[in-house]
């Protein structure tokens, strides 16, 4: 089968792989119809998380058709089209017990800080991602959902990451009716996130970000106040500013490691690799937000310790709230959202490309190419 | 280790001032303590451990399932084995791990090479995309590097014949 096979720092091609086998009486095969490439797949591409072999495919965004299951499976039939959540998760350890999907403790053995992720290193679990023309699914019965009848496809592969990690953004903001929110970055989660703060309540919706074309898209689909950091002399000051000196009610970071605008967090987080990234976003989240304001964080960042305000953490009173979003925990509300035409996923889609092309992919998502928000890679048999 | 927990029920004023509702973590956790009778749910069945698989030391084994791509090997996967003696807390940990991934790299070649492969470097990185849509820009880097090139040729050379 055809797979993106990642060969080393900004050097992805598409090879061909041997078929993946069941190797869980809970595993699924699936065929996949569509699969994105994820603003946090870069930090993989850029080389900057740790154990990320190479001869690995990535994909943590992707639907599919059900072609083999396990004996153990009950709830998926062959042939099904399944939309597939990003965590891997048992649903039975206390953590997913509890509603948290993303930390299940029965899908990662490298690491006990993060659960199983698909095509996201071995430090998520080790597991070949959707970027390919097939792939395993472990727990079938647990988080892959069938996509419900008349549910556009390029709605239902944005299900499975975009939406929900945008939605648990805002939603972990504890938005109350009036606040204002700040979202930092308008990549497809940041733009999300900012629609969604809406859908809490939120009296103002301010992003910010350094890519015109992103802020553009922004100001119309959210929509909200869009405003590029290199026009105005400090971000932290505008945002006082233009909230009475006090700041914002919540500050999200949908930015994470690679974040532009601060020539220190770049050079120790991104080239040096010193760092978990660079947090100039999660910097000015910090400094942004008013005294016992809330920071929600889902913007991605390594496992080793990154330089932060932890000083004004504390003495402002925030609360700061993350995680990776729990896909499974929010998928019923998300389904309705988008069935009731509250959420349009499907228009953050900029680029469908084939999946032979995975190497152009990339590039054209990494490097902001050709005005691109969110590319979906098609395989041969979705294009038939 | 031995459990050296006291019986929580004999300490003066235990659980007069909780309150359930302050829970920060709501609605991301339903709070259920489950996680207060430790390791000890019922585990889905094992995946059979058919590959190496290196397992934080943080858990006492292996998850029930695991991915089984690009199992550790070479010199690189030595470096992966000895990350893993340490903790996820420790740089001991993740900074083998990130230079393993550096190892693997050049391994990658070698591999490609040995299957008679030779990595064609341009498409990988998707220069043909950076040709359709950013063509000012790459040929600006690509004369900066031949310049730089030719500049570091020139002074090797300059250093040589003078010697």
């Amino acid at each position: 089968m055809l797979a993106m096979n990642y060969r080393g720092p900004h050097r992805v091609r598409i090879d061909h792989k041997p078929m993946p086998e069941i190797l869980h009486p809970e595993d699924a095969i699936v065929r996949v119809t569509r699969s994105c490439i994820c603003g946090s797949d870069l930090h993989l591409y850029n080389g900057s998380v740790p154990d990320t072999r190479v001869g690995m495919t990535f994909g943590h965004e992707f639907t599919g058709v059900v072609e083999a299951v396990g004996e153990g499976v009950e709830k998926l039939d062959v042939g099904d089209h399944v939309l597939v959540p990003f965590n891997i998760a048992c649903g039975k350890c206390v953590f997913c017990q509890q509603g948290l999907y993303g930390n299940c403790h029965e899908s990662n053995p490298q690491a006990t800080a993060v659960g199983g992720i698909f095509g996201y290193s071995h430090t998520a679990g080790g597991y070949d991602g959707g970027q390919a023309e097939y792939v395993r699914v472990p727990y079938a019965d647990v988080s892959p959902t069938v996509i419900p009848e008349g549910m556009d496809p390029d709605d239902a592969v944005l299900l499975t990451d975009v939406v929900p990690t945008g939605y648990q953004a805002a939603e972990m903001g504890g938005i109350q009716p009036g606040d204002t929110v700040v979202v930092f970055g308008a990549g497809p989660v940041g733009i999300m996130a900012a629609r969604c703060a809406w859908l809490f309540g939120a009296g103002r919706v301010i992003v910010i970000d350094c890519v015109d074309y992103r802020l553009e898209f922004a100001r119309d689909y959210a929509p909200c106040e869009a405003y590029d950091f290199r026009s105005i002399e400090d971000p932290v000051v505008f945002i006082k500013h233009t909230t009475d000196s006090l700041g914002a009610d919540v500050c999200i970071d949908a930015v994470g490691a690679e974040a532009a605008g601060s020539a220190l967090q770049t050079v120790l987080g991104r080239k040096l690799l010193m760092q978990g990234g660079a947090a100039t976003a999660l910097h000015w989240a910090i400094n942004s937000v008013k005294k016992g304001g809330i920071v929600s964080i889902v913007g991605v960042y390594g496992p080793v310790g990154t330089h932060v305000p932890i000083g004004n953490v504390v003495n402002k009173g925030i609360t700061i709230r993350a995680n990776q979003a729990s896909v499974k925990r929010l998928l019923p509300r998300l389904i309705e959202h988008v069935q009731n035409g509250v959420l349009d996923p499907k228009a953050l889609i900029t680029h469908r490309i084939p999946l032979e092309e995975v190497s152009d992919a990339y590039r054209i998502f990494s490097a902001k190419l050709d005005d691109c928000i969110k590319p979906v890679l098609m395989p041969p048999s979705a294009r038939a | 280790m031995e459990h050296t927990a006291k019986d929580s029920s004999q300490i003066k004023g235990w659980g007069v001032d909780a309150d359930p509702r302050n829970d920060p973590t709501y609605p991301m956790k339903y709070r259920t303590d489950g996680e207060h009778a430790g390791y000890a749910w019922e585990r889905p069945q094992q995946q059979p451990i058919s590959v190496e698989v290196l397992h934080s030391n943080e858990r006492p084994d292996v998850t029930a399932v695991f991915g089984t791509s690009t199992p550790p090997s070479g010199p690189s996967g030595a470096i992966r084995r000895l990350a893993f003696k340490y903790s996820e807390s420790s740089y001991g940990h993740w900074l083998p791990l990130m230079l393993a991934d550096r190892v693997d790299v050049m391994e990658g070649v070698l591999g490609d090479l040995k299957g008679g492969q030779v990595p064609n470097v341009f498409a990988e990185r998707g220069w043909k995309a950076e040709w359709k849509h950013n063509r000012i820009s790459l040929l600006r880097r690509i004369l900066v590097g031949a310049a730089l090139g030719s500049a570091a040729v020139a002074y090797v050379s300059s250093k040589r014949s003078g010697s």
